[in-house]
């Protein structure tokens, strides 16, 4: 049981190929941790396991389980199970936290089958106090006016309500102060589950601080260049990504 | 369509179903024993006088209104050339079975009340209305208020009876709030105006429930003509709801009304309209206001239907301290014109008016806002507020506003704010990653976009909204 990336190339609609062949394997049960350096495709590739449209697979698989979802459209990978938490997340305008959580929550029901309003807004608030998300939260539009650490806070409680199996969490340590850091990890945290996998991508070993991943993967130019446990991001952290312009690794 | 759709179609397809055109969207063969025909003469007008067996003076204002609309152009000139499309002389301007307006729906012929109970008026008149009334083509087939609002000296009655049984307190009103000339539609409308409603709320009556109308067109080439005139006596309010629909025909049909509002000192109106007509109707209404001293008018004006509408209510503020409101949402979809605004006229010291529009033109619908707000020299204190926000879904529809706003003077305080805005790939991606399809992520925007104007709305017609709105969205992608 796991989410298999295997020989991933993708590209732009202008023919920029940004993926060059990744393979991944994150069982269920385990966290991983891409880190690398600006550009070198880690947001593109969580982009692609969600099925945005304004990347071209032009060869590999993406595999759940054993089942391809690379043709499958991005409402239906989410419902079956993938969750990406944005580094960057929309506003949606007019519309409340509350309703469109419970919106995302009603997509997932069989046709006329309606959420139970007072359990999911017991659900909501003990995710809520969970995440130290004061109660107004619910009534506000969707990350309108949200600081960059509410925001990814918000994504975190969005997460923790889908309850998806595989979550892939693109930089969301950005843009956090250290308190802010701290309670998104005791969410992400609380997630980690052996029926979930969970993948972080990051730029800093900041994060992993907090969540301790069990695999470190460092990505560069569209590929996975190098895998180790832990220690792998704390040399990183020390040496940073020199050592991906020694020859003996190109 | 088919009704027994039980098996294919779950409980909430169903439900949506049950407030969507299609719902509208069947037609009961003509019984007409009054039939004008086609085309609009001098003859039409006397046809029309002669069945209604109007006083003289009616007789007489249908003339003149009849010349004045043959001698006014088009206004092509300002508005869209589809009017052009109008074929006046296949039209057939007036249609009644001949029966008197019923007080019980058990009176109401077996085709008229099915008609009505798909579309669930008897239903909403028991759960939360004062008083309905329901036309079917040119007249009223039921009215009916509650007895103890006609007890406490409440009229509501179509146009027909207000002016022949009422003529003391219908006259005076009628034709001044929107003069016989004030556009080619409105002088059609005076020619051959038949139903419509006639309210009329005595001294410091404060109506807990709403009033509604019902205005249905059942046959084809038909022109619906109703006249409405609604009088708030001093200090009294009330809210008045009106709804529409039509089967979809083959040819163009016509709605043009003309509905005169009156708010004497300290009363309050507010006006709501949900129209939902078939895509090939023209809807080209004049309504306007009037507020004396401390009174209010309110227009909450929601447009998802018909071919071409153009409809900008008016509120003329006469009164020192009048306030005029106008809450207007339009949704245009492919094949489809919105052409709505508001008018603001302000006559008097510290007189307030707010409006506030939201337009979504989605495919290749087309949305416009008109507005004119007018504030003479000689007067103090007056403010307007006005906002038009635009949402425009995929980039062949198109928005235009077009803002007149005439202050004179320096003693008043005006703002105005206008917005376009898109639904973005970036938000369709993060909606849809949450696990909601293309029609349920721009349902969501939409509702989003107009939220806080759909809470103006009565309930019943907010959850009715919302539900159109829906329908709409997950028909226009995919």
């Amino acid at each position: 049981m796991s989410l298999q990336i295997t020989n991933l190339y993708a590209t732009l609609e202008d023919g920029t190929e940004i993926l060059k062949g990744v393979n991944l394997d994150i069982p269920k049960g385990e966290v991983h941790a891409i880190m690398g350096p600006n550009g070198s495709g880690k947001s593109t590739l969580s982009k692609v396991i969600a099925g945005h449209e304004s990347y071209i697979v032009t060869a590999g698989s993406v595999t759940q389980d054993g089942e391809e979802i690379l043709g499958k459209s991005v409402d239906e990978r989410s419902r079956g199970g993938i969750f990406l938490a944005f580094q960057y997340p929309s506003e949606v305008p007019g519309v409340s936290n509350a309703n469109f959580i419970r919106a995302a929550l009603q997509a997932r029901l069989p046709k006329g089958q309606e959420i139970d309003a007072v359990a999911y807004y017991k659900n909501l608030y003990s995710k809520m106090d969970h995440l130290e998300m004061d109660r107004k939260f619910t009534a506000r539009a969707v990350n309108e006016g949200f600081s960059g650490g509410e925001k990814k806070r918000n994504e975190i409680l969005q997460m923790m309500m889908l309850e998806p199996e595989y979550c892939i969490l693109d930089e969301t340590d950005s843009g956090l102060d250290i308190d802010a850091l701290k309670i998104v990890a005791k969410g992400v945290n609380a997630m980690r589950s052996e029926g979930r996998g969970m993948l972080l991508i990051t730029h800093y070993q900041r994060l992993l601080d907090y969540i301790k991943p069990d695999h470190v993967h460092v990505m560069a130019e569209g590929k996975i260049v190098r895998s180790g446990g832990p220690e792998l991001a704390l040399e990183l952290e020390k040496d940073g990504y020199e050592f991906l312009k020694e020859p003996a690794l190109a | 369509m088919s009704y027994d759709t039980t098996d294919v179609l779950d409980h909430e397809t169903r439900e949506a179903i049950d407030i969507d055109r299609t719902k509208g969207d069947f037609t009961f063969p003509e019984r007409n024993k009054f039939d004008a025909g086609r085309g609009l003469t001098s003859a039409t007008v006397d046809y029309i006088s002669d069945v209604k067996n109007d006083p003289d003076w009616v007789r007489e204002f249908r003339h003149k209104a009849l010349k004045v609309f043959q001698d006014k152009p088009m206004p092509t000139n300002w508005a869209t050339k589809d009017l052009d499309a109008i074929d006046f002389d296949i039209i057939r301007y007036y249609l009644s079975d001949g029966e008197k307006p019923k007080r019980s729906w058990d009176d109401v012929p077996a085709d008229v009340l099915e008609t009505f109970e798909r579309l669930g008026i008897p239903q909403q008149e028991r759960a939360f209305l004062a008083g309905v009334e329901a036309q079917f083509d040119s007249e009223a087939a039921y009215s009916n208020v509650k007895e103890e609002l006609t007890k406490q000296g409440v009229i509501f009655c179509n146009s027909t009876e207000g002016l022949k049984e009422h003529e003391e307190i219908f006259r005076p009103w009628f034709g001044k709030v929107i003069p016989t000339g004030d556009n080619k539609f409105s002088a059609l409308n005076s020619a051959v105006f038949s139903g419509g409603s006639f309210i009329y709320i005595p001294k410091g009556l404060k109506l807990k429930q709403p009033l509604q109308a019902y205005f249905r067109i059942n046959s084809e080439n038909f022109g619906q003509f109703e006249r409405t005139l609604i009088i708030a006596d001093e200090g009294a309010e009330l809210m008045y709801m009106e709804g529409c629909t039509a089967p979809k025909f083959e040819t163009a049909t016509l709605h043009s009304a003309v509905v005169e509002l009156v708010a004497l000192k300290g009363a309050k109106i507010q006006y709501v309209t949900v129209q939902n007509w078939s895509s090939n109707v023209f809807n080209l209404v004049t309504k306007r206001g009037i507020a004396m001293e401390d009174a209010e008018v309110r227009w909450i004006d929601c447009n998802i239907g018909s071919r071409l509408t153009m409809k900008y209510p008016g509120v003329i503020m006469k009164g020192k301290r009048a306030r005029g409101e106008v809450i207007s949402i339009a949704l245009a979809n492919t094949g489809q014109h919105q052409d709505t605004g508001a008018k603001m006229i302000h006559a008097a010291d510290d007189t307030t008016s707010n409006v506030v529009s939201k337009s979504i033109s989605v495919g290749e619908g087309r949305s416009t806002y008109r507005g004119q707000v007018h504030i003479p020299k000689h007067l103090k204190g007056c403010k307007n507020n006005t906002e038009c926000d635009a949402l425009l879904i995929n980039s062949h529809s198109r928005t235009d506003t077009y803002p007149a706003i005439t202050v004179k003077g320096n003693r008043h305080a005006t703002q105005h704010e206008a917005s376009v805005s898109q639904v973005s790939d970036d938000m369709l991606f993060y909606m849809q990653q949450r696990g909601l399809n293309e029609g349920q992520a721009m349902s969501l925007a939409v509702n989003g976009f107009i939220n806080d104007l759909v809470r103006e709305f009565p309930m019943e017609y907010s959850v009715e909204l919302k539900r159109l709105i829906d329908l709409e969205m997950e028909g226009s992608v995919g």
